[in-house]
């Protein structure tokens, strides 16, 4: 591991002033990827700076009937918080598809949002990498692509976003609130996670002077109908191969309002608003779905290793919807599919 | 590494509970948790098996939650209270998972135990495990390459099973 020096912020202001002065400095919080890629030599920054002292690990309910997650509630207290549990159970069910409890306890709200692809080659310092080193070119095109991505892709990266937790909050519309040092902004979740084009090395969207302070949830009424389908090449403690968050609104058989968000396709979570609006109105069955699913996957494109994905997608995408139509969303301990 | 290049990166002062006993440390700001423990303070009963948080060999408790500890820096647990497998049990007074651990032969080398047993006492803190289900997913961050797993759950499905009757019993 590269050597670093060693700060610990006091308050958020402190935080962003702290980082302003270092240009290879890093937050670090839970530590789960960060320390993990320093290891690798993948992430070497000179100067650590320990966010885990600020104010931010609060989940407090909002005026308006939504939820403010603190950037430093662990991934944990938010899959087993009540209010998450009863009012954004598809939250919650995301959570606890990813990772292990350990890693959960200590992952956080905002780090799950920061925390970088697992493509092999991307972990690999001896191989090209556009997104570790820009311009170095891409070992996984023309390499073991399994892991990786069907949608969105450029002829820079192909890799994917790892997270559970953020496919979710994609379909949940979340807002993302980000302080830097003159001002503090409101992302929307759609525009935090970018595709990777020209800039691999460019995950999101959040400036590089900026800190993720926490995520807003807003109201809605899918409690009743959502689900987080999960499939990969062991039943627990391994990244997806196909997600799906799925919510909807039903009345009288009918879709009211549709969302649904794909992960271990894309550089982001995966989502077609214009799809969704395009099926406002539709039955809820499944000859909907498969139209939902042919729409979403029009342009998937698969690179020999990972064509399968694509079929993969279309039955996960029919079978969360059937699941959130049906108000059976999928255990995420017995691991049968319904 | 020379000297003249650890000077320019200070240790840096750290206090923390383990085992119940209180330390004053100076640690690298790169030192791990794992690191700490085994190098630096001799309790090996932690494991290092991938150092990556990917197998649950080094799971500890901090603040009685179970955590990696190989992805922790140490210099980031000022005042933290931490749990290892030595602070458990003794041979003569074992943990009750130790002793459920031992009663269904719940290992076979033996190296993923520690990280097992400090794993299941989190579980049990945590409170969201009744059936082997719940046990088989929860415990999805301890891998045995033994393939003890299914005398892992039971241990644990015993304690589960202790732990109802005594609460039942208690009411």
């Amino acid at each position: 591991m590269k050597r670093f020096t060693y700060t610990r912020a006091e308050t958020v202001a402190d935080a962003v002033a702290i980082l302003a002065d270092r240009p290879q400095a890093q937050f670090l919080a839970g530590g789960t990827n960060l320390v993990d890629l320093m290891k690798y030599d993948v992430e070497r920054p000179d100067a650590i700076i320990d966010i885990n002292s600020l104010p931010l690990k609060e989940i407090e309910e909002l005026p308006d009937g939504g939820l403010r997650i603190g950037a430093l509630a662990s991934n944990s207290a938010v899959a087993y918080n009540a209010q998450i549990q009863a009012r954004f159970p598809l939250l919650a069910s995301a959570i606890l598809a990813g990772a292990s409890p350990q890693l959960r306890n200590a992952a956080t709200t905002g780090g799950n949002l920061l925390q970088r692809t697992r493509c092999s080659y991307f972990y690999d310092p001896s191989t090209p990498c556009n997104k570790r080193e820009p311009g170095s070119g891409c070992a996984a095109i023309g390499g073991l692509t399994r892991m990786h991505a069907i949608l969105g892709a450029s002829d820079k990266c192909i890799a994917v976003h790892p997270s559970d937790m953020c496919v979710a909050l994609a379909a949940l519309d979340a807002t993302v609130e980000v302080v830097g040092p003159d001002s503090a902004r409101d992302i929307a979740f759609g525009d935090f996670h970018r595709l990777p084009g020209d800039e691999p090395q460019r995950d999101n969207t959040l400036a590089r002077d900026e800190l993720v302070t926490g995520i807003r949830l807003e109201a809605n009424r899918f409690a009743g109908h959502h689900t987080y389908l999960k499939l990969r090449d062991r039943l627990s403690y391994a990244f997806a191969l196909v997600s799906v968050a799925a919510a909807m609104e039903i009345a009288d058989g009918r879709i009211v309002d549709l969302r649904i968000a794909l992960g271990g396709v894309a550089h982001r979570p995966w989502r077609d608003p214009l799809v969704e609006a395009e099926y406002a109105g539709a039955p809820a069955e499944d000859v909907t779905f498969q139209r939902v699913a042919d729409r979403l996957l029009f342009e998937a494109k698969g690179l020999g290793g990972n064509d399968f994905k694509i079929l993969l997608a279309r039955k996960a995408i029919v079978r969360a919807l059937r699941q959130a139509a049906s108000g059976r969303p999928q255990s995420q301990t017995l691991k049968a599919i319904q | 590494m020379d000297t003249a290049l650890e000077d320019r990166f200070p240790t840096c002062p750290l206090s923390l509970t383990i085992n119940g006993k209180p330390y004053t440390l100076d640690v690298h700001p790169w030192t791990t948790l794992l690191d700490l423990l085994r190098s630096d303070l001799e309790l090996t009963g932690t494991k290092k098996g991938c150092d990556h948080g990917q197998c649950g060999a080094c799971t500890v408790l901090i603040e009685g939650q179970r955590m990696n500890a190989c992805l922790k820096l140490a210099v980031t647990l000022e005042g933290a209270a931490i749990t290892t497998v030595e602070g458990l049990g003794t041979p003569e007074e074992m943990h009750p998972v130790q002793k459920a651990f031992v009663e269904h032969d719940a290992f076979q080398c033996g190296y993923c135990t520690p990280g097992q047993i400090c794993s299941t006492i989190g579980l049990l803190n945590e409170g969201h495990a009744s059936t082997r289900e719940d046990i088989r997913e929860l415990m999805s961050g301890n891998l045995c390459r033994c393939g003890a797993y299914t005398n892992i759950a039971d241990a644990i499905e015993e304690v589960l099973a202790d732990r109802a009757s005594y609460r039942e019993a208690a009411e």
